[in-house]
């Protein structure tokens, strides 16, 4: 953001000031207001459709480098749903892949500077994350009716010690959005927040070298922490998928 | 610290408390709305568009593959087949050649045999021939020799003075001769 550092006063942190969502046109925010959101995510889309869509327009049996990136992509997404979540799973591809494609290009992109990063938003991650939790648990109970409930009835414990484990199972079950939602965001704003806070320090000369290499130290990190984030919560949506696939440990 | 930034403070058009913007309300309508915008055009554009297509090329790749190794297969096959093919040929060529070759040299050792014996026929007849001159011509010889001393006795006698007698001087050579 541009309105940090020299406020007169010396040293001054903004960290959090390229979280804040602001409109395009105009000043007041509405639902249905076009924002830096809106922005950045129609970017992640365009992102999305300019490699999966336009990359892959020649169907070459010998790809192009563009084509082996979206067949590398397809290859690792639909690989992973198969693996984790099992072969029945295979219908909610389409699904999964969304969910890591917008996920990886919104990290990607956030990294820009001067970038809007969708992904550092609770208010994103808690909906993906609430998205994948409601379809675990409506499938779960559409496939398996009663029977997802011995998710939570560990047969292989002790009889005595089942109701209790039954409380805990309950209770993880119920954070898993919290969870998976928070991991996401708290990862990608704590990284770019640090780096901000480098950046906050650049303004002393004396400090500023050491200060430039922690930044490019920290965007090295944050680089694998865009796409490591992404994979997690993608792999997490597959083992969550299982379990509404297949209940029972 | 205390205030919040002026573009912050235009955005919302009233003072939000400093700290984390994630956690500013107001704005959650507006980000889950765009969010769920974007989550289904890109839904739609990939299980649509995006996913079917790669999934056909995946596939297409793999039928090719498999083609071309069914038809590396066959190759190889065939390839085979024709090895074999020039090996029995290659075998009954040299059996022919053998054959052939066994045939020319019995007709040529027959045809040296009947040379041969031609040949001796030939020899032995020559040699009969030769022996019957040489018998001729000894026989002639001898002829002459008696007939030589004979005419040689009857001048001798004649220049010793004496009467030659034809019958006593024959008897003698012949004597002398036998001798």
């Amino acid at each position: 953001m541009a309105t940090e550092a020299e406020s007169g006063t010396g040293l001054v942190f903004h960290p959090m000031d390229q979280f804040i969502v602001k409109p395009l046109f105009g000043d007041v925010i509405h639902w249905y207001t076009p924002t830096n959101v809106t922005l950045w995510m129609g970017l992640a889309a365009l992102c999305v459709i300019a490699l999966m869509v336009f990359g892959t327009t020649g169907r070459a049996t010998i790809p192009s480098r563009i084509q082996s990136v979206a067949e590398l992509a397809y290859g690792f997404i639909y690989k992973m749903v198969e693996d984790v979540a099992g072969k029945d799973a295979v219908k909610f591809f389409p699904y999964v892949m969304t969910l890591f494609l917008f996920i990886v290009f919104s990290n990607f992109l956030g990294l820009i500077p001067m970038s809007f990063t969708t992904t550092s938003h609770f208010a994103v991650t808690i909906v993906l994350a609430l998205l994948v939790f409601l379809t675990v648990t409506i499938v779960g109970f559409i496939k398996n009716g009663v029977h997802f409930l011995e998710l939570f009835w560990v047969t292989s414990a002790p009889l005595a010690l089942r109701p209790v484990l039954a409380i805990i199972e309950l209770v993880s079950y119920f954070v898993r959005p919290v969870s998976h939602s928070i991991r996401l965001a708290g990862n990608v704003m704590a990284g770019h927040a640090v780096i901000k806070v480098f950046a906050g320090f650049a303004a002393l000369a004396v400090v500023s070298p050491v200060s430039i290499l922690a930044i490019t130290a920290m965007y090295g990190i944050e680089v694998l922490v865009a796409f490591i984030q992404a994979y997690v919560f993608t792999i997490l949506t597959c083992v969550y998928l299982k379990d509404a696939l297949h209940p029972g440990h | 610290m205390a205030t919040t930034s002026p573009a912050a403070d235009a955005a919302h058009g009233a003072v939000t408390a400093p700290g984390m913007p994630q956690l500013d309300f107001t704005t959650w309508g507006n980000q889950i709305f765009w969010l769920m915008v974007t989550l289904v055009v890109i839904y739609v554009v990939l299980s649509r568009i995006a996913l079917p297509r790669i999934g056909a090329v995946l596939e297409d790749r793999q039928n090719t593959i498999l083609k071309d190794l069914n038809t590396a297969d066959d190759f190889k096959q065939r390839a085979l087949e024709a090895e074999k093919a020039y090996d029995a040929a290659l075998a009954a060529a040299r059996a022919e050649a053998g054959r052939i070759a066994a045939q020319t040299r019995a007709a040529i050792q027959a045809e040296v045999d009947a040379a041969i014996a031609r040949a001796d026929v030939e020899i032995a007849e020559r040699t009969a021939e030769g022996e019957a001159a040489i018998a001729a011509i000894r026989r002639s010889a001898t002829d002459s020799i008696a007939q030589v001393a004979t005419d040689t006795t009857e001048a001798l006698v004649a220049a010793l003075g004496g009467k030659a007698d034809a019958t006593e001087i024959a008897a003698a050579v012949a004597a002398q001769m036998k001798g």
